[in-house]
């Protein structure tokens, strides 16, 4: 059989195991959708929240925009990271670690289907999550250039698969702290992304960290398409942005994810021993 | 290209040498201890071996001695300090995907997702060794059936199954891809008799079916004799001695009556069974698990 073809059938096997199991733990599941859908009701009341204290209303439609997608923008990213990031960990807790990592496919193989899993994951669900969030908001979507919208949430995905393949590293490294860097790696995205306000607003020396924070540029391609109406022509600059942070962002958190196992089985840390 | 070469020889260990360090990443600060400070155990010192395409080879030993840690290097799970390990020609660093399509294992743990059931555990094994899905399929009812799990079994969740049968599941997996060289690491342990003696019947019928030659990591005596045609015993991260089991008695020097495995074993390492010295024993922490 060709070699492409072995690959292949191995990505489809995390798909369809990944798949499978999020099956099995479907209360969990039920769980953090609900979570998920509570949390965007929760932060983007507090727009007109804002108009009942203030009594200025001239901007909330804007402000639930604002908020409704940087609250689904999170939703999505976070389950593609979820899904990514703690895939060691996930491997390590069930004792299915070194059985994984003998099988005869490459490392991108088993990352490229943790990761296209990810993504379909991350889409069901966000996609359940705007279902039930439009039953309390009235929204005009009519300006809305949707292309835009997906060009960013797609060519976005790739780049935070990046930096969820660089925490995924982290419990290979660390044994015991290593899934909890990760929830730390979420956190600091979560801050530095502008999921609830711009930027702009962070310290001098925390924005920085914005640069190179793929999130950061899918929400305003997003906002700029929904609120604005704006073409992906007129957002070249934060495509490009977007482009070239994915560009690196990947293929460096390949190499890491490599460097990782590397010095896992130089050290015994695959497998959790002693 | 074929990799397997016409070679008699299945897996070859040269001067293998493998050592933990107990601490782990560390960032070197004023007051961090300095590097003779470190503390590593060695599980494998200076090992060699050679097993024969066909054979069941085994190795005894006690409970960190070194065998799960050689057993995971040879499966490309850990990376040797010294020496080299090739199967057929193949080496375990520098041509480990070569190896993993050549290989499989079955570990004392059953190591499952424990939500799926015995097939969707194996449909995902068997597709990334290659498989499609009709034919993984098949032989996970074959070699389950065989093993005394019926279909009803095969589809109920893993976590449902008692400690025996699951561990049945793990040696289903390890020849559910038709490896040709086949470490098992105490594929038994936990077993009740009758389960433990059906395992034993399939290892040896599926060796006599197929090209395949096992490594059967033990510390079950009558298992060895049962079913090895060479046995190496192993103490201290080394093999002390090593050959067929008369040869082994011979080589103890033992005389008068009929001498077992076990005799050889106490004879040249010293020792009772299962009692390794406590330095050694701290290798166990990093080898054994």
């Amino acid at each position: 059989m060709l070699t492409s073809s072995i690959q292949l059938r191995g990505a489809w096997a995390f798909i369809e195991r990944n798949f499978r199991a999020t099956r099995r733990y479907w209360g969990w599941e039920v769980v953090f959708l609900v979570y998920s859908i509570v949390n965007v009701l929760a932060v983007t009341y507090i727009a007109p929240g804002t108009e009942a204290l203030t009594g200025v209303g001239a901007t909330t439609d804007f402000m639930v925009i604002y908020l409704l997608v940087g609250t689904l923008v999170w939703t999505y990213l976070n389950g593609v990271f979820d899904a990514v990031a703690f895939m060691i960990s996930w491997e390590r807790w069930e004792g299915t670690i070194e059985y994984t990592f003998m099988a005869p496919i490459k490392l991108v193989t088993m990352l490229g289907g943790s990761a296209l899993f990810s993504i379909l994951y991350g889409l069901v669900r966000t996609l359940i999550v705007i279902g039930v969030v439009s039953l309390f908001f009235t929204l005009n979507v009519a300006d809305t250039d949707f292309l835009t919208a997906t060009i960013f949430v797609l060519l976005g995905s790739v780049g935070f698969l990046g930096i969820g393949i660089m925490a995924a590293a982290l419990p290979l490294l660390f044994l015991e702290r290593g899934t909890q860097m990760t929830i730390v790696v979420q956190a600091m995205l979560l801050l530095v992304s502008g999921i609830y306000y711009p930027v702009s607003i962070l310290p001098d020396w925390l924005e920085p960290l914005s640069w190179i924070s793929p999130a950061t540029y899918i929400l305003e391609g997003i906002r700029g398409a929904m609120l604005d109406g704006k073409s992906v022509f007129d957002m070249s600059a934060e495509l490009w942005k977007l482009f070239a942070v994915s560009l690196i962002s990947l293929p460096l958190g390949v190499w890491i994810f490599q460097k990782a196992v590397d010095y896992a089985k130089r050290t015994g840390r695959l497998k959790r021993y002693g | 290209m074929s990799v397997l070469p016409e070679s008699n020889l299945a897996l070859e260990v040269r001067g293998v040498t493998k050592r933990f360090d107990t601490r782990g990443i560390r960032i070197p600060l004023p007051w961090s201890k300095k590097k003779g400070d470190d503390k590593q155990v060695v599980a494998v010192d200076d090992l060699s071996l050679t097993v024969e395409r066909g054979q069941i080879f085994g190795i005894v030993g006690s409970n960190g001695c070194g065998k799960s840690t050689l057993v995971r290097i040879i499966s490309t799970l850990l990376y040797p300090d010294g020496g080299t390990i090739s199967v057929f020609g193949h080496d375990v660093v520098e041509e480990s995907e070569t190896v993993r399509r050549l290989i499989n294992r079955v570990s004392v743990e059953a190591s499952f997702f424990r939500k799926l059931s015995p097939l969707e555990n194996l449909m995902f094994s068997g597709q990334t060794y290659g498989l499609d899905r009709e034919t993984t399929a098949a032989r996970t009812f074959e070699i389950l059936g065989r093993l005394g799990i019926d279909e009803a079994q095969v589809l109920r969740p893993l976590e449902q199954m008692s400690r025996g049968m699951q561990q049945k599941v793990a040696v289903a997996r390890g020849f559910l891809t038709s490896p040709i060289v086949l470490p098992l690491d105490e594929p038994t342990t936990g077993l009740d008799p009758a389960s433990k003696r059906q395992v034993q019947k399939f290892i040896a019928e599926l060796h006599a079916e197929h090209d395949a030659t096992v490594l059967l990591v033990t510390h079950d005596m009558a298992e060895a004799e049962k079913l090895c045609d060479q046995i190496s015993i192993m103490a201290g991260g080394k093999i002390v001695a090593s050959g067929t089991l008369s040869g082994l008695v011979e080589q103890a020097g033992l005389e008068g009556g009929r001498h077992g495995l076990e005799d050889v074993f106490l004879h040249v390492v010293g020792h009772a069974f299962d009692e390794e010295p406590e330095d050694k024993k701290a290798g166990a922490a990093a080898s054994d698990q």
